[in-house]
Parts: C-alpha cells; sequence; structure tokens
C-alpha cells in the first residue's frame, strides 16, 4: 500500500492542470475541475487503489454562486478517504457523471439531481428518485422555499411571542402545498411517470428480434404497500417467464425531507432527528452525527462516555440483526416464528435503552462530547446478565433453529449472488459487502472511537448470497458480544464524567466541513456536515447505508427468479427511514 | 438433506412451547402482580412473555419520557406557584418546534414579568425527544410517563397551560431519583448565593 | 380503564329476575352486533415509518395484540376493518393511501398513530409531508407520541373499541366512501381543488407580471 503523503504529492504532479488543493480554512482535499474529473477518477481507482467510492453529494454555495460535487473514495484495504470536489456555476450545474467508473454513483448523483438540481451528463438514467417527475423546483437549493416556511433558522420568532397557530390555517388550501404561478390544473397535462417507469424497464432488456416474434416481457409491480417491501418500497421488475431480467428500485414514499430540515435545525436538534433516520437503530445514528460534529468542534469525549457509546452501539447492531434475521424468516415465508423469538430478546435490550435514554426506539442518547446521562445502576445489572448470559444462549438457539434448516438452504443457497468486484464497484456496505468476501469494516478500516482497543474479527463469508448474508449476521451478533464482554470489564468506574465540558443547547461549532463515518449495523453511515459557524449547518446530508445498498438489488436479482425478489430484499436489509430521508 | 435440520428447529419451538408451561408450574404469582412483571422483564426470562396490558403494566423506568408536563408547586394556601419562568429555553431548543409561550404583564403596569400567561405544547408535533426538559434551568418542565393520552379530535392534541400543569408531588412520584438530585441542587445553589450575599454583607 | 369483555351484554338497562340470571343474555341486536364487531377488528398491515416498528413490536410476544381479537393482520384492504397509519404521510404516497382507505370495506376506522400521522410531527415544515392524515381521510382515533409505546397504541385500540360500541346500525355507514384521490402535479393537488388553484396561481402570475412591469418602468 502506497503511503498516502507520497501519493498525495504525486497526484498533485501529475494533474497538475486540472487539480488544486482546496484551500478554504476547514476544507480538505482537492478540487478538480470538472473536463477532467473522468480522467482523474479513472486514475484514482485504477492506479491509486481507490476502489471504493463512498459517498457523492452537492452543496449549494449560494453567496458564492456555485455548487459543489463532493466525493469521498476510499481504498477498500483501509485508510483515511480521499475528498475531491468539482465546483460549477449555479445557473447551469453540469458534472460529468462518474458511474462509468463507480457504478456505485447512480442513486447518489440521482439524488443530487433530484434534491440539487445539478446534471450529471453521460448518466444512463438521470430521472428524479425520491420525489416525483413534475415536482416543481430543486428543494435543497437555498433560495427554495416550501409551502410551511417559517423562517431561515429555528428556533421561530413566533414561538416565544404568540399564541399556537396551525401552519395549514395560514395556507389559502389549509394544506402543506404551493403551485407555481400560471399553473392550471385543467390543461395539466400528467407526466406519466408511471408509464416512462415501466417503459424504461422494459427497454432496458428488450432485444430486436423479441419485437419480430412478439415474445412479451411482463413487468411485475411490487408496492408500495406490500407485506414484505419492509415499509413503502415499490419494485418494478421485467420477467421473462419467471426469471427477473431487469428491475428498478422505486423509492421516496417516505421522502421527510431530513436533510432540508437539518440544514435549518440547530446543531443540537439534529440528535433526535437522526434518530429517525434508520429508526431501528437510533444509537448508532446518533454516534455517527455526533463523531462528524465532534471533529468539527475538535472534541475528544471522556473515557467513560466512550465505552457507553461502545456499549450502545453493539447492543443497536444486535438489535438490528435480530430483528434483520426475524423479518428474513419472514420474507422466506416462516411466517412470525423466528421473528417472535428474535423480537423478544430485542424488547429486553430496549428495556435498557429506555431506562438509560427514556425512550425505547427514539434514543436521543449521545450529545457532542459524550453522552446525556449515565445509565442506571438497574439497567446496568441487566446488560451484565444479558451479555454474559442471555443473549450468547439465544444466539446459539437461533443459530440452531434455522441455520441447518432445509428449507432455508434450499431457498438461500445460491440465491442473489452479489461477486466481491460487483459489491465494490456498486459501493455496497456493511453485512452485504462482507458476506461477498471483502473484510471492510469501518471499525477496523479506519477505527473512531475507541474501537482500536477492543479486540475482535470482522466477520467475512464468501459466496455472496443470501444464506452468507444470513449466516453473517450471526457472526456479527457474535463479535458484537465479544466487543460487549471486554467494553464491560474496561469502562472506568461509575461516577467518572460522561461529558466533555457543560451540558449547552447553542454549541459553537467552527467553520469546516467533516465527514463522520460509522460502521452501523446496515453498513457505513456518513455524516457530511458544513458548517459556516453559525448556529446551524449550512449542509447536512447523510450517507445512508440502505439506500447505497438498494444500488446493488438488481446485480443481485437479475437471473433469480421473481419468489425470491423478496428474499433478496430482505437479506440486503433496508429500513425505509433511510433510503428515503 | 435428510431433515435433521429441520427437526433440530421443531425442538426448539417445541421446547418453547414446554417452557411456557413449565414456567406456569414452577412460579407462583407469575400473573397479575408486580413479582411476575418484574420477572417477565428479567433477564431470567423463560416461557410466556407477555404482559397483559392494561391488567398488568410494565414497570416504566424512571427515565421514561413521553409528553412534557409542566411542574407546579403546591402553595400553602393551596395557590399553584407555577415553576415556569417563561424564559423560553425550551421553545427555542425543541427540534420540532412544539411549544408556544406567552408572557404574562403585570396587571398593574403592563410591564411583562416572568411567569407564561399562555403555554401551549402541540402533541401533533412533539417528538418526545425530551431537551426542553434536559435544558430547563428551573426544573419546570418534565418528561411525563402518561401515555394514555389517545384522543377522538384533533384540536384536543394541542395542549394548553391548564393540561399541562402537574403538582410537584406527582413529579417526585414518577421520578424520586431525578427529583431528589435537582431539590438537592437547588438548595446547595440557594445556600451559596445567600453565603454569597452574607459575605458582601459583612464587607 | 377496564378491557373491554362480555359483561356489558349481561346488562341490558333493566333487571333480568333473579332466577333467571346467568342462564339468559337480553340485549339489544345493535349492542350484539356491536361486541362482535369491538371484538374482531382486523388491522391492515400497513406500515409507513417508525410507528410501523413499533405496531409490529404490539403484534409480537410482549403485548400481543391476539388478546384483543385484532391479530389478524391483513395484507389487503379488502379484508380490513381498521388502517392503522403507522407513519409519516408523504405527498408521494397520499395518492396510495387515499386508494387503500377506498377499497376497504364498510364500515372502516382509521387510526393515526404517533404525531407524524396525527399533524405531519417534527416533519411538518417539510415539502413532502401531509400534516396529518385527516387532511386525506376521515381519522377516528389520534395516538399522540413519537413513537407511541406499544401500550400507548393498545390503549389507542382500545378507545376505538369504545367508539365502535357506541356506534349504531345507521350510523355506522354514513361515512364518505369513496374520495377522489389526490394527483402528483408540481405538488399534491386534490381534484375538488382545482378551481381554487387556478384562481391562486393565475393571481400569483399577475402579481408577478406587474412586479415585473413596475421593474420595467422604475
Amino acid at each position: 500500500m502506497a503511503q498516502p503523503a507520497v501519493a498525495a504529492s504525486d497526484l498533485e504532479a501529475r494533474f497538475s492542470d486540472i487539480l488544486t488543493p482546496d484551500t478554504r480554512k476547514g476544507y480538505e482535499g482537492y478540487i478538480v475541475k470538472p473536463e477532467g474529473l473522468l480522467a482523474f477518477a479513472k486514475a484514482l481507482r485504477d492506479e491509486y487503489g481507490y476502489d471504493y467510492l463512498s459517498s457523492v453529494t452537492g452543496v449549494d454555495y449560494l453567496p458564492n454562486d456555485m455548487m459543489e460535487v463532493v466525493y469521498h473514495a476510499y481504498k477498500i484495504t483501509g485508510g483515511p478517504p480521499l475528498v475531491f470536489k468539482v465546483q460549477v456555476p449555479r445557473d447551469n450545474p453540469v458534472v460529468p457523471s462518474v458511474t462509468s467508473i463507480w457504478p456505485g454513483a447512480d442513486f447518489q448523483e440521482r439524488e443530487a439531481w433530484d434534491l440539487l438540481g445539478i446534471r450529471f451528463e453521460g448518466h444512463p438514467n438521470l430521472r428524479r428518485i425520491l420525489l416525483w417527475e413534475g415536482f416543481w423546483g430543486h428543494p435543497l437549493r437555498k433560495d427554495w422555499r416550501e409551502p410551511y416556511y417559517e423562517g431561515e433558522h429555528k428556533p421561530f420568532k413566533q414561538r416565544t411571542s404568540g399564541p399556537h397557530f396551525w401552519h395549514e390555517d395560514h395556507s389559502p388550501f389549509g394544506k402543506n402545498v404551493d403551485y407555481p404561478p400560471g399553473f392550471d390544473p385543467y390543461t395539466w397535462e400528467p407526466e406519466t411517470a408511471d408509464q416512462i417507469l415501466y417503459e424504461s424497464v422494459v427497454q432496458r432488456t428488450r432485444k430486436p428480434e423479441q419485437e419480430e416474434l412478439h415474445s412479451e416481457q411482463v413487468v411485475v409491480n411490487l408496492g408500495p404497500q406490500h407485506p414484505s417491501t419492509h415499509g413503502v418500497f415499490r419494485m418494478i421488475a421485467t420477467l421473462d417467464g419467471e426469471t427477473v431480467v431487469a428491475l428498478e428500485p422505486v423509492m421516496g414514499y417516505l421522502h421527510r425531507n431530513h436533510e432540508k430540515i437539518g440544514e435549518r435545525n440547530t446543531w443540537i436538534m439534529n440528535i433526535p432527528y437522526t434518530d429517525r433516520l434508520d429508526y431501528i437503530t437510533a444509537m448508532s445514528n446518533n454516534f455517527g452525527y455526533v463523531l462528524a460534529v465532534e471533529k468539527l468542534m475538535g472534541l475528544e469525549p471522556p473515557e467513560r462516555a466512550q465505552y457507553l457509546r461502545v456499549i450502545m452501539a453493539e447492543l443497536t447492531r444486535i438489535v438490528n440483526h435480530m430483528w434483520a434475521i426475524g423479518f428474513l424468516l419472514n420474507d422466506l415465508g416462516a411466517f412470525f416464528t423466528p421473528a417472535l423469538y428474535a423480537i423478544e430478546e430485542r424488547e429486553l435490550i430496549l428495556d435498557i435503552f429506555e431506562a438509560a435514554s427514556g425512550s425505547r426506539m427514539m434514543n436521543n442518547y449521545m450529545r457532542f462530547g459524550g453522552v446525556v446521562r449515565d445509565i442506571p445502576e438497574d439497567a446496568w445489572d441487566m446488560l451484565v446478565k444479558l451479555v454474559t448470559d442471555r443473549l450468547p444462549r439465544k444466539i446459539d438457539e437461533l443459530d440452531r433453529f434455522l441455520t441447518h434448516n432445509e428449507i432455508i438452504k434450499s431457498r438461500c443457497l445460491g440465491v442473489g449472488v452479489l461477486t466481491p468486484e460487483q459489491a465494490i464497484a456498486l459501493s455496497t456496505a456493511g453485512p452485504v459487502l462482507r458476506a461477498s468476501g471483502v473484510p471492510y469494516d469501518v471499525r477496523r478500516a479506519e477505527p473512531y472511537g475507541i474501537y482500536d482497543r477492543f479486540d475482535f474479527e470482522v466477520a467475512v463469508r464468501y459466496h455472496g448470497d443470501v444464506y452468507d448474508r444470513y449466516l453473517i449476521r450471526i457472526d456479527e451478533m457474535r463479535q458484537s458480544l465479544r466487543i460487549l464482554e471486554q467494553a464491560i470489564r474496561d469502562i472506568p468506574e461509575r461516577g467518572a464524567p460522561i461529558l466533555a465540558g457543560k451540558p449547552q443547547y447553542q454549541v459553537r461549532v467552527p467553520a469546516g466541513e467533516a465527514y463522520g463515518r460509522v460502521e452501523g449495523p446496515k453498513g457505513e453511515l456518513g455524516f457530511y456536515v458544513v458548517s459556516t459557524g453559525k448556529a446551524n449547518p449550512w449542509r447536512y446530508h447523510v450517507r445512508a447505508p440502505s439506500f447505497i445498498n438498494l444500488t446493488a438489488l438488481e446485480a443481485m436479482s437479475i437471473g433469480n427468479k421473481v419468489a425470491d425478489l423478496v428474499v433478496i430484499l430482505g437479506s440486503i436489509d433496508i429500513v425505509l427511514g433511510e433510503v428515503d430521508r | 438433506m435428510d431433515g435433521r435440520g429441520i427437526l433440530q428447529g421443531l425442538a426448539v419451538t417445541l421446547k418453547h412451547f414446554i417452557a411456557s408451561y413449565v414456567d406456569d408450574f414452577k412460579r407462583k404469582n407469575r400473573y397479575f402482580s408486580e413479582e411476575g412483571v418484574k420477572y417477565r422483564s428479567s433477564p431470567e426470562v423463560e416461557g410466556i412473555f407477555t404482559i397483559q396490558y392494561p391488567e398488568e403494566r410494565r414497570i416504566l423506568h424512571e427515565n421514561f419520557r413521553y409528553i412534557p408536563f409542566l411542574v407546579y408547586d403546591e402553595g400553602e394556601e393551596g395557590q399553584r406557584d407555577i415553576r415556569c419562568t417563561a424564559c423560553g429555553i425550551c421553545a427555542k431548543v425543541c427540534p420540532a418546534q412544539t411549544i408556544w409561550i406567552v408572557r404574562a404583564k403585570d396587571p398593574n403596569t403592563g410591564r411583562p414579568v416572568s411567569k407564561p400567561a399562555e403555554f401551549y405544547i402541540d402533541t401533533t408535533l412533539c417528538m418526545n425527544c425530551g431537551l426542553c426538559a434536559e435544558f430547563c434551568p428551573f426544573d419546570a418542565i418534565i418528561m411525563d410517563h402518561d401515555f394514555e393520552i389517545a384522543v377522538y379530535d384533533k384540536p384536543d392534541m394541542v395542549f394548553d397551560i391548564e393540561r399541562l400543569l402537574r403538582p410537584a408531588s406527582y413529579y417526585q412520584q414518577i421520578r424520586p431519583t431525578q427529583y431528589a438530585q435537582k431539590a438537592a441542587e437547588r438548595e446547595a445553589k440557594a445556600k451559596a448565593k445567600a453565603a454569597r450575599r452574607g459575605a458582601a454583607r459583612t464587607k | 380503564m377496564k378491557r373491554p369483555n362480555g359483561d356489558e351484554l349481561q346488562k341490558p338497562g333493566y333487571d333480568i329476575p333473579d332466577e333467571l340470571k346467568g342462564s339468559v343474555v337480553v340485549t339489544t341486536l345493535n349492542r350484539l352486533y356491536n361486541w362482535g364487531r369491538r371484538n374482531s377488528v382486523w388491522p391492515m398491515m400497513f406500515g409507513l415509518a417508525c410507528c410501523a416498528i413499533e405496531m409490529i413490536a404490539t403484534a409480537a410476544s410482549r403485548y400481543d395484540l391476539a388478546r384483543f381479537g385484532m391479530e389478524v393482520m391483513r395484507p389487503s384492504p379488502r379484508q380490513s376493518d381498521v388502517m392503522i397509519v403507522s407513519g409519516t404521510v408523504t405527498k408521494r404516497m397520499a395518492p396510495l393511501i387515499v386508494r387503500l382507505y377506498n377499497q376497504m370495506p364498510m364500515p372502516k376506522y382509521v387510526i393515526a398513530m404517533g404525531a407524524c400521522a396525527s399533524g405531519g410531527g417534527p416533519f411538518k415544515e417539510g415539502y413532502n409531508v401531509v400534516s396529518g392524515v385527516d387532511k386525506l381521510i376521515p381519522v377516528d382515533v389520534y395516538i399522540p407520541g413519537c413513537p407511541p409505546t406499544p401500550e400507548a397504541l393498545l390503549f389507542g385500540l382500545m378507545k376505538l373499541q369504545q367508539k365502535i360500541e357506541k356506534q349504531s346500525f345507521r350510523e355506522v355507514y354514513t361515512k364518505p366512501d369513496y374520495i377522489p384521490e389526490p394527483v402528483l402535479g408540481p405538488d399534491l393537488m386534490d381534484p375538488r381543488d382545482y378551481p381554487k388553484i387556478r384562481e391562486y396561481t393565475q393571481k400569483k402570475l399577475e402579481a408577478l407580471q406587474q412586479q415585473a412591469a413596475q421593474a420595467a418602468q422604475g
């Protein structure tokens, strides 16, 4: 592995005509000229080993009249990221698409187009992804205002000066809607988004000879209200007989404008919002966000808080994997029994969360520089009992219950295979990536918090099918228990500080950018935040693992039977709150 | 592929099935008693796991949070001393901006006084995050344990000050540790202040 | 709060002779009908967001929805009595929710579970969020909380049972049966609002033109 420093100077020398270091205060990486982006990206991937593109996102710098696209590329062997940016004028933001080099950028570029209106030239399928075709405007642009606009930032003045009101009472329609000037609903032609969708899926696989023969493929629509899509997710599959030949995931049915709201919130207000991203793993989301902001603030939490964070994050991993396995079995047709056994353990862990944080699911537990309160003693006793006695037993039981079941094996073995090359190229993360034989775990690759102190193995399996994605979750739960045991052993005594500094609701965050990432139960969860030194973030972007893992759904599904689609989706383990945000 | 895996799995479900009855025989007071509920929420539980709400209630931890309420101290003559000073920190820190405060005015002078005239919490917005209670300097807004607040009409979901006020004794009852701790803190503060004042006087 | 059971059936409002007590049940047909309906409310298996997880937890072993005769989660709206709207209703999902509601047979009930479904919740200000499912379909019970704990959901369901119990035959079928589906245009549009929308957008256009004219003059 080349030394990063050497590579950096090498890069600068070689691409001196298109590359300039980003010298803004608090920023890192390089600014690449749009015309040189593809050559630079190709060299990065093929010659410098940055083969894993983690995150692509856009930032609207309204005062500078500039749009910026930010890329975070990593080496799959581990280490810090290489950050590079492309700056384009705001009135005509056109950037070459990197999907030909990193296919994993597909959905992320579509999202940037949808929300910020940045056009990616050469993208094969540049349509809106979270909103519908025909939506008015690109909402994450700083000058775009929603119908319920009350103020640029929170807190809103009205709250401490006047009586209660409902937004809708101020709207002429009594609803959260607004329409462009001159729009006439009677002459308006609906853009038949569904029609376009169906046709695009058929077009992709239609061969000229088929048209002559009239051998038609069938388009099947699954969801968004479907009991097996884990929420409001929709898939459109083209079938040849029963075999899937093309698939298009459709999402956005739970797009809650997390990022737009996040840019209006103050820094601390975003913590409870992150709970609602992936609502099964709230603690882990908290962790990622506070890590990103602490990077900007240069804050180091005290020892005991570090341990508490690790304990909560690992418990969350167990909760999530229990849930995932239970519902994977639901998707397989083992309706509810395995899920019930798994949820039982989850409930007991949630009791600990409730005691420590106050809420079962929406924990809001971490703060900048520590955690909000120490875990109560009775909950601690319960935690120790669970970790040392009950959970290992129950995981073994789940293993015994399911792993060797012949029906599960025949439904899962060899289904939904993702090769390691595909897995890396498509930017998958977490169990999906590791089940394909790539031992990449942020906890090891770029340790955060105090993860470098723990002795654990990165679980890895090599077949990349649904069965391995099931097994890897069992493995990971066991590794989590190992970490938990060490954390319980090493944690400083009760009474040690759990928060750096005093609790405060107005934190000072210096200007700059930061990318904090954690290994969430679903994969790499990253938060890209830009601060201008004010009370709220200028840009707040979430690199959601479930969302990006879905990029690989088509690759996994092609060639499988339509009945397996549900299982393949279940094995990715998506949560719509995070997919759509 | 000889079916041994399936049998192994079925043995697990059978064990669970039997355990639910064995535990019923082994333990007395397994149902409808606090002891039983405690056992069923402990890591030792085997067998039936169900807590039969509403006859039985899960033991909520002290830190449990739902919708916030406002605390008043019961005065000697039965008057209600609202702890809230309408400083507005809770409204400022609330992520969903669900708190509306109107300051009271002195009836004689018309100047604003540090008491709330109106206080609204819109539970159609409240996300139960607890930040308001966490940053309240007067220990005046507390997260409630009462979750039985489903209503038939939407306007009932906006809680006004009458709906929000609860006595300090209720606070003490649901959160004894926190109550004691905060009371001690306040006392220490008052003592320090008195000491400072005393010191200033002797100067 | 008492859990509903069969006891009320035995209290028709007048005294039953002592010797007959326990051997006859006197009730009105209405009451019998409601007793049956109340104890077999089938929810639709339909989850939107975070609250859906708590709904599943309610159906799981710890809270056990089966005790209320509600464990039969139906994936099809055609077979369900109550729609638990568990989570944020987005504009993109709105037409589908109305369609699902239209497909449910009468009598049908809607529970708005959690802050988001009741009034938009913390996401209310968002551009893609409907401020409460009551903007689309009539709601019977609102459950505050974010998310409501399983117990809170159970309490809401018991409130619904109480409501069902008090209804009469006639009342049950008076709810609007069909609601026109909203359309996704530049924003969510209710077909019933079209005249209003045209008026509004014309006014907006005129204001803009006036502004432009003023700018040109000045």
